[in-house]
């Protein structure tokens, strides 16, 4: 594993890591977005036999990032669990016991559907759709900017739900996608945390930085 | 026999239609009577429905002497498995007819996707004595609680153009059916049915044969019928051989001579490779010669079925003068008006050629008529090499698939929502066909452990359910997951399809959803021989507005692009030797194809038989080897990547590729060391196994395959009609599951089974042994020609290239970051 790259956003450091997330240096904490967990189990349920090893270790990575980097507060943006409730998340509200002092703010993507018990039982607080923190604004979906104030919307916007990935063309026909982290002045999609997740192709424009997450590492794009 | 009543009744009904039995039909019938089992070899159109057909009825009246036409609900006494549809039709009415004749009171049935819930519950109700049905509707009569009741009267199941299903996971569905069906009345009556299969020629009839008697444990005849028919080949020339653009391969231009063929006969079909030049074809023909318009059609599988039908019901009244077709119309029903048939380019393979030129001239006597229209001159030699093999009934084998976890698993499941199946007897049952006879225990236990435990998990966190185990008996027993199997059976797979329609409404076929996907609304793509103006998606429908323009996109297809078969590549080699040798009593076709031969001479070398060339070219785009093995593109691309990998080795070096079904090029900036020292090593059959590991990209190509295998294996869930948004949380791609079950479980069966079809379709593995061991013993021959040779330049035309570099993946990346495209 190779060491996370640092990126200033509006003169607060934010460290991208290759275990897909970010960690905001300011205020201690991680920020994640499309977790999708109970995704295998939602497989399983059906009949599809999706290893069950991959949803072990995304916790797991979560675990050791939250551990590594000491966090004391983590942020989803959105799409934290799959779809209904399953076996899979009661492994998490187990987990979740062991880091009872780590605050957790999750804001409502299109595949948060569990009941609001369970974000109560799992001690997550939930944002109906957008959330601020410090001069910073969280939501799942770009597209609900559209539904933000004008004073937010000069805010630095943290989005997922996109699960972006970029295609490295080399020549002949040879090209390889890899999830990244895509930065423009305005807004950062961060790359779906959940390995068992597909991707949706961008294309930088000028200005726009890429860090693609290549085996265990970060390059940076241009 | 002769004495037999159900004999007399037969050949006396015949003599009434005036016909007399053919020589294998009487011998197909004593076999029958005999209770015997076996396999029927002969061509389309020679009565070989009959064969089996009338047999079975001989049968029931010797048993029935005095109330055989009285009898009725005699409970199933013939299984028809058909492969096509489309065919099932004329042959219930074939059937309907002979038992009309002789008043006997047996029901045909005909069961397949097309068939209504309203006949199949009367099916169901009160079986009929003939039931026609495909194999996936076959597996789905297995899937139905009570099936084996169905069997127990069962005397003959019978499979038709078994030579079609041999070598497809087709195939292997039959040979499941066939073991379950014969146990099945093996534990109810303690009998079992007779399998027969009805098959053309083809090289492995004796395999073809165990292959479906396999789960009987018995050898069976073989019947074969002696008709044969006579067979006119003749080439289109172009005018002059140098004109003719080598590198075309088109072959356009020689569109306006086929319309004096087309005009001469009643109906012509004329054969083309892709759907995509198929279309060219058909708007070229229409420009050459406006008067075909209204008489001339376009038949390909994206066309819209109601369309076709229409093609083919005006192909049976002979008011269409030439189809333009794609292997779409290689089987079916006979269509008596075709007179000609026209190849376009290289059929590949024999068995393709002479199944298309048995298109034309179908009553018994007549004389099949082929046109072979080149297109590049040197496709010329094909001709010549068609007419000797065909002379010699060179045909090719079809190789029976082994070991498909995928069809299995499918099977499996199938089993389990009807009556559940005992593990410890199944696993001998499957055991006994030919496709699964080397299975392992091991793998038995993992295939169990898949449907039933998922395959590893935490078992306090896990909700898997599919299979569950009651007192020993395997079965699915939530409804949703039994009717969603349902929905799943059958092992072709195809590319997600849109419906394109007009705007206004009208139906005009079907398209691949990336294809469209790469369109912008206002673009024009040419389908069905029209011009459309691309509007928008919705609702699973590209939407379309007819369009003035000229300029418009023609789809490419992917597939299509089948390798010259094995045959065909050892009667190249052996016509080049009649060039190398100046043989006399040449044909044709290699008369006129002199003068390039003479330039090869003296370019390069003409290589005989037993030898292989190669060529060594310096030009200003670097330095070029060919290679002719002849051998198909399959076995080339993966001999050209093996090679570089081979003589890089020797010295780092970066290559490209191109090949076709002829041989193969490697480029690159620098020298390439390949002389006379090294060169029988970098061919040898050693180590194959592990070079092509090490440098093919095979991930890649287990990938593609593993989509299939997927989607056939029921890990790929593809939604209901009508319940799409449901299972949106049930979607994902198969290249996002390949990489889940590389990384998470890499000893998963379907994945193993993704990478062995990688080897033995995609590289032909076999038959790069074969060739890498012919090569050592050949003469290698390496020229030094100055320029590109009349053989070497249609490679330039095929480009495929991938790139092979000794280069680590990381500075690969390096090197792409630099090349990467911003802002597009």
């Amino acid at each position: 594993m190779q060491n996370p790259v640092p990126h200033i956003i509006r003169n607060h450091t934010f460290w991208v890591s290759p275990e897909r997330c970010l960690l905001w240096e300011e205020e201690n904490t991680l920020i994640v977005a499309d977790l999708h967990l109970g995704k295998s189990g939602h497989f399983r349920k059906a009949g599809i036999g999706i290893p069950q090893s991959i949803y072990k270790a995304d916790l797991q990575r979560l675990m050791a990032q939250l551990y590594l980097y000491k966090a004391e507060r983590l942020i989803i943006a959105g799409d934290f669990t799959h779809s209904t409730a399953n076996k899979e998340l009661d492994l998490f509200l187990k987990w979740r016991k062991d880091f009872s002092s780590l605050h957790i703010d999750l804001v409502k993507g299109n595949h948060d559907i569990l009941a609001d018990k369970w974000y109560e039982e799992a001690n997550v607080k939930v944002h109906s759709w957008k959330m601020q923190a410090g001069p910073f604004i969280f939501l799942h979906d770009l597209k609900a900017e559209t539904k933000l104030s004008t004073e937010e919307r000069k805010m630095y916007r943290f989005t997922g739900h996109l699960h972006p990935a970029i295609n490295l063309k080399g020549k002949g026909r040879q090209s390889l996608k890899f999830p990244c982290f895509y930065f423009t002045e305005e807004y950062c999609v961060l790359p779906a945390f959940s390995r068992f997740t597909g991707g949706f192709q961008v294309t930088p424009a000028k200005d726009e930085k890429i860090f693609a997450i290549i085996e265990d590492g970060i390059m940076q794009i241009p | 026999m002769l004495q037999s009543k159900g004999y007399t009744i037969i050949t006396g009904w015949l003599e009434t239609k005036g016909f007399r039995p053919f020589l294998f039909q009487e011998q197909t019938w004593e076999r029958i009577i005999k209770k015997e089992s076996g396999l029927v070899n002969a061509p389309t159109g020679c009565g070989k429905t009959y064969s089996v057909f009338l047999g079975a009825i001989i049968d029931f009246i010797n048993h029935n002497p005095e109330s055989y036409t009285t009898k009725s609900n005699a409970g199933l006494q013939l299984l028809w498995v058909t492969p096509l549809r489309a065919l099932a039709k004329d042959i219930g009415r074939a059937m309907e007819e002979v038992i009309r004749e002789l008043g006997m009171k047996w029901k045909i049935g005909i069961r397949n996707g097309d068939t209504s819930v309203a006949e199949r519950n009367k099916q169901k109700k009160q079986i009929p004595e003939v039931l026609i049905i495909t194999p996936e509707s076959l597996h789905l009569l297995l899937a139905q609680k009570g099936y084996p009741e169905t069997f127990r009267t069962l005397k003959i199941l019978a499979v038709d153009e078994w030579h079609e299903l041999l070598g497809s996971k087709r195939g292997v569905q039959v040979e499941l059916a066939v073991s379950r069906i014969v146990n099945s009345q093996w534990s109810l009556e303690n009998t079992k049915p007779s399998v027969w299969g009805i098959s053309a020629t083809i090289g492995n009839l004796e395999e073809a044969k165990e292959v479906l008697l396999c789960p009987l444990n018995k050898t069976g005849i073989i019947v074969r019928a002696t008709i044969k028919k006579e067979l006119e080949i003749e080439s289109v020339f172009p005018d002059e051989i140098e004109k003719f653009p080598w590198a075309g391969h088109l072959g356009i231009k020689l569109a306006n001579k086929i319309i004096p063929i087309i005009q001469q006969s009643r109906t012509t079909l004329i054969f083309i490779n892709t759907r995509g030049m198929s279309e060219t074809w058909y708007q070229t023909l229409l420009n050459v010669c406006p008067d075909l318009a209204g008489s001339i059609a376009l038949h390909h599988g994206s066309i819209d079925m109601e369309l076709r039908t229409w093609i083919e019901d005006n192909l049976h009244s002979g008011n269409l003068k030439a189809v333009v077709c794609t292997a779409s119309l290689d089987l079916g029903v006979d269509f008596r008006p075709v007179e000609t048939v026209i190849q376009v380019g290289s059929p590949k393979g024999v068995a393709r050629f002479l199944q298309r030129a048995g298109r034309s001239g179908h009553s018994p006597d007549a004389t099949s008529k082929i046109y072979f229209l080149p297109t590049h001159s040197l496709e010329l030699i094909e001709a010549a090499a068609l007419k000797s093999a065909v002379k010699e009934n060179m045909i090719e084998s079809r190789d029976p698939m082994m070991l498909c976890y995928d069809v299995l698993l499918q099977y499996l499941n199938t089993i389990a929502i009807s009556d559940g199946f005992s593990p410890h007897e199944t696993f001998k049952e499957i055991t006994s066909t030919h496709c699964y006879q080397n299975l392992t225990q091991e793998e038995w236990e993992q295939i169990l452990h898949f449907i039933t435990e998922g395959g590893n998990a935490m078992h306090q966190y896990d909700d898997f359910k599919k299979v569950e185990i009651e007192d020993g008996i395997c079965k699915i027993k939530s409804r949703k997951i039994a009717m969603r199997h349902r929905m799943h059976i059958g092992t072709i797979v195809s590319d997600a399809m849109l419906k394109v329609k007009f705007l206004g409404g009208g139906y005009i076929g079907v398209i691949e959803e990336y294809f469209i996907s790469r369109l912008e609304p206002g673009d024009v793509f040419t389908l069905a021989g029209r011009n459309l103006e691309f509007v928008m998606i919705k609702d699973m429908t590209a939407l379309v507005r007819k369009s003035a323009k000229k300029k418009s996109i023609i789809p490419s297809w992917v597939g299509g692009r089948m390798p010259l078969s094995a045959n065909m590549g050892k009667k190249l080699r052996a016509t080049l030797n009649q060039m190398a040798t100046k043989q006399r009593s040449q044909t044709e076709e290699l008369e006129i194809l002199e003068p390039l031969f003479e330039l090869q001479r003296q370019l390069s070398h003409v290589p005989k038989e037993n030898e292989l060339l190669i060529e060594q070219i310096e030009t200003k785009d670097g330095f070029h080897l060919f290679v002719y093995p002849f051998e198909g593109r399959l076995v080339h691309e993966a001999m050209a990547a093996i090679l570089a990998y081979r003589i890089s080795r020797i010295r780092p070096i970066t290559f490209s590729f191109a090949m076709n079904d002829y041989g193969f090029e490697l480029l690159s900036d620098q020298p390439i060391p390949v002389d006379d020292t090294n060169v029988y090593d970098l061919f040898s059959p050693e180590d194959l196994l592990n070079d092509i590991q090490r440098s093919v990209n095979n991930t890649e190509m287990a990938k593609r395959k593993f989509r299939d295998v997927a989607v056939i294996g029921g890990l790929i869930f593809q939604g209901m009609p009508g319940e799409k948004k449901k299972a949106r949380h049930l979607q994902s791609s198969a290249s996002l599951l390949f990489n889940v079950f590389s990384e998470y479980d890499p000893g998963n069966l379907l994945l193993r089974q993704s990478y062995q079809e990688v080897l033995d379709q995609q590289m032909e593995e076999a038959r790069l042994r074969d060739m890498l061991q012919r090569i050592q013993q050949s003469d290698i021959i390496i020229t030094f020609p100055q320029q590109l040779t009349p053989f070497c330049f249609p490679i330039k035309v095929d480009s495929m290239r991938e790139d092979l570099s000794s280069e680590k993946l990381e500075d690969r990346v390096r090197k792409m970051q630099q090349q990467l495209e911003t802002g597009k």
